[in-house]
């Protein structure tokens, strides 16, 4: 240790500059020069997705995010196997019952359980009180029989993920979140309403990738008059306030279209006003590859322009439009949920997130039964994980940069 | 500057002619005219009209008149200041929505004032305090406020303070001030109740600035000049705020243009839970109700308050940045 440095020597300011660097402990030296090797030669080879998920995997946070992700797909793909109860099947008895949570350990060992609840009606306010029965144990079974769904609309079981014993579901219920006003199981609701509004999502942004890539796409690679009224059109379709646009056409569908017609209406509705950005994205990348040398040359060695749009172009930004469409899928979900939840996208009996939390636009209601707030934070769960998800992407989608 | 801003006001007419045709189309876009659902709508609270008057209303708007004539017909009372008249609640239009759209203006200056005085500075530390625990914390706001659909803010927030403070945080006046004409005591009790329904519409906006201004402040942060100024013994904060910062507020500014017309629009919901006395609740109850006409108007004053939106941001970037003055 210097403690006093002498000025205007050379060697002691180029010590004290390089001294972050070599202030590395020799493990960390060993493994960067170790790396650099690896990296600099398995960077050369390695294919574009390859590059992208080793990026991608530094991104903890989304790696996790990735995992919600996976079971909301589950979710989506299989709700009845993940409900408990029939979702349309309303108790007048049991109305506004509380959530029951799951023990999971009873007296150290793994039973899981719930405990009864006993209902009172209130003499004055002839409301039903519920209260926890802590004599009663309800034993919760893993893969239990219950009520008869389908499956992909392809066979039909009533095998569940989890229930009480056989034919005992409707002496001894369980509400994982609690029913709502008509005493419909809400956790079963819940599952029924995020294949709903989940797969709206999902299909209103796959339309909006089909024409953002195929409007963009013209736009960027032909320019001149297609890009002139293309780009204007999205400038337009840009500065109208979605929201209002939205709620005006969700409102002119008629009254008497039956579930499945509304939900292809919405899915559309969103996607015409919401491909723009994705549009635009496409465009930007266009205009840039055109300049490229790899599409000069293959212009040069004769590719069709099918070809060079399919085969060279589009492949350099995959990843650039997963990440955007992953992004672009929780703005299409909220956009359902507010719909639905104004009255003015799905109806009853449909179920989604929007029509759940119809329930809980009277303020008596949710003052009494909070738990009707909870399809809300389903969809704060949803959203978050898929913004992390396609942060993460965004992130790792240009594996050449920096 | 005024070549340019002239420039974009000539748009400005063929924008509001575009945005007109699709109002009118959403008038028009429900099954039948609104004298059919109108008379639908009378014979099922039991009262009925005799063949005269269903003409003569059918007369009165020119629904016997093909489309174009329609078109123009409407367009052309809106020139000379006559909205029409909303079925639903039997009067003139503009009397409806006069006072509304004063609310709404007012809320989305509010719901901008208070996004950005809060997102600058949260993008300002955050940056300048990259990774540490306030920089986490704010990172985690920022994804908790963009996840967090603003009607569930508002849910959340009323049934708060309805069941634990026992107090309705709705409306926008106390009992006594609703009907009231104004003073200034109803200008007071208007901020009193203000300010709740900006904040929740705010802290959407004030996540995705504050992220965007962490990003941009990061990038000025590492550059030469900053490290120049650093070694010229310049006081940290002050080289912060007078170089990146304003350097990096220059890209937010472009996205105003996207933001302000969100700003009204996206009052619609909150409005709609809140009951706020703003245009965005009349909008749903005209739409339920197939009250076209008013349906039309407000998605049209919607459009315009967009186009106003995107110019004053274009105005304000061409102003901070000499380089968009060239172009033009």
């Amino acid at each position: 240790m210097r403690d006093d440095p002498i000025p205007g020597s050379e060697a002691d300011a180029r010590d004290e500059r390089y001294a972050d660097l070599t202030a590395l402990s020799e493990w960390d030296q060993a493994k960067l020069g170790a790396q650099a090797i690896e990296d600099t030669e398995a960077i050369h080879v390695a294919p574009n997705w390859k590059l992208t998920w080793w990026r991608f995997k530094k991104h903890r946070l989304a790696l996790g995010s990735t995992l919600v992700v996976i079971l909301l797909a589950l979710i989506v793909l299989f709700p009845g196997f993940f409900s408990t109860m029939d979702p349309q099947k309303s108790r007048a008895q049991q109305s506004f019952v509380p959530v029951q949570t799951i023990h999971f350990f009873d007296e150290g060992q793994f039973r899981p359980f719930v405990y009864g609840i006993v209902g009172k009606r209130n003499p004055e306010t002839l409301r039903m009180e519920w209260k926890i029965d802590e004599e009663k144990k309800i034993p919760v079974r893993f893969f239990a029989r219950g009520f008869e769904y389908e499956v992909l609309g392809l066979f039909s079981t009533d095998i569940h993920l989890f229930g009480v014993k056989e034919g005992d579901i409707e002496e001894n219920p369980i509400y994982l979140l609690g029913t709502d006003r008509l005493g419909r199981d809400q956790w079963s609701r819940l599952m029924y309403g995020t294949r709903v509004s989940v797969s709206i999502g999902l299909i209103s942004v796959f339309i909006s990738v089909l024409l953002g890539v195929l409007l963009g796409g013209v736009s960027g690679y032909y320019g001149g008059i297609p890009d002139l009224i293309i780009q204007r059109m999205i400038e337009i379709l840009q500065s109208l306030p979605a929201i209002p646009i939205w709620m005006a056409l969700t409102a002119a569908m008629p009254r008497d279209w039956s579930v499945e017609q509304t939900y292809f209406a919405i899915t559309l509705i969103l996607a015409l006003i919401g491909w723009t950005t994705l549009g635009r994205e496409v465009r930007g990348r266009f205009l840039v590859l055109r300049e490229e040398d790899f599409v000069m040359a293959a212009k040069l060695s004769g590719c069709s322009q099918k070809r060079i749009i399919f085969r060279h172009m589009v492949p350099t930004f995959y990843s650039h439009i997963i990440a955007a469409a992953t992004l672009a899928v929780p703005v299409m979900i909220i956009s359902e949920t507010f719909l639905s939840f104004l009255g003015l996208g799905l109806r009853p009996p449909a179920i989604s997130w929007g029509v759940l939390l119809q329930e809980a636009q009277n303020l008596q209601s949710v003052a009494l039964a909070p738990w009707l707030l909870l399809p809300g934070v389903a969809v704060i769960i949803t959203v978050l994980a898929l913004n992390i998800l396609g942060d993460g992407l965004r992130d790792a989608a240009d594996p050449y940069s920096h | 500057m005024t070549q340019y801003i002239i420039k974009r006001l000539l748009l400005l007419p063929l924008l509001l002619f575009i945005f007109s045709v699709f109002a009118f189309f959403i008038i028009q876009a429900p099954p039948g005219d609104f004298v059919t659902s109108y008379i639908a709508e009378l014979a099922a609270s039991g009262s009925s009209m005799d063949q005269a008057q269903i003409d003569a209303l059918r007369e009165q708007y020119g629904l016997d008149q093909p489309m174009i004539v329609q078109y123009f017909k409407w367009v052309g009372g809106m020139l000379r200041g006559d909205f029409g008249v909303s079925l639903d609640w039997k009067r003139p239009i503009m009397e409806l929505i006069k006072e509304r759209l004063l609310l709404t203006v007012l809320l989305g200056a509010f719901t901008f004032i208070i996004s950005w005085s809060l997102a600058i500075p949260i993008g300002i530390i955050s940056a300048t305090k990259q990774y540490s625990f306030i920089d986490y914390f704010f990172t985690i706001f920022n994804y908790m406020g963009v996840a967090t659909p603003t009607f569930m803010t508002a849910l959340i927030l009323m049934w708060l303070a309805y069941s634990y403070f026992g107090i309705s945080v709705t409306g926008l006046f106390s009992p006594e001030y609703v009907d009231a004409p104004w003073s200034l005591a109803r200008v007071v009790d208007l901020m009193k109740h203000l300010w709740l329904p900006a904040l929740i519409l705010a802290l959407d906006g004030t996540a995705r600035l504050a992220r965007v201004m962490r990003a941009n402040l990061l990038d000025e942060l590492n550059k030469p000049y900053v490290e120049m100024a650093r070694a010229k013994g310049m006081s940290e904060w002050r080289l912060v705020l007078k170089y990146p910062v304003h350097l990096a507020i220059n890209p937010l500014v472009s996205t105003i243009g996207w933001y302000l017309p969100m700003l009204f629009s996206g009052s619609v919901i909150v409005a709609t839970v809140l009951n706020l006395p703003t245009i965005g609740p009349l909008l749903l109850r005209s739409l339920t109700n197939q009250d076209m006409f008013l349906a039309g108007v407000i998605v049209l004053i919607y459009c315009f308050l967009a186009i106003i939106g995107t110019l004053m941001s274009d105005v304000l970037l061409a102003w901070l940045d000499p380089r968009i003055r060239m172009e033009a």
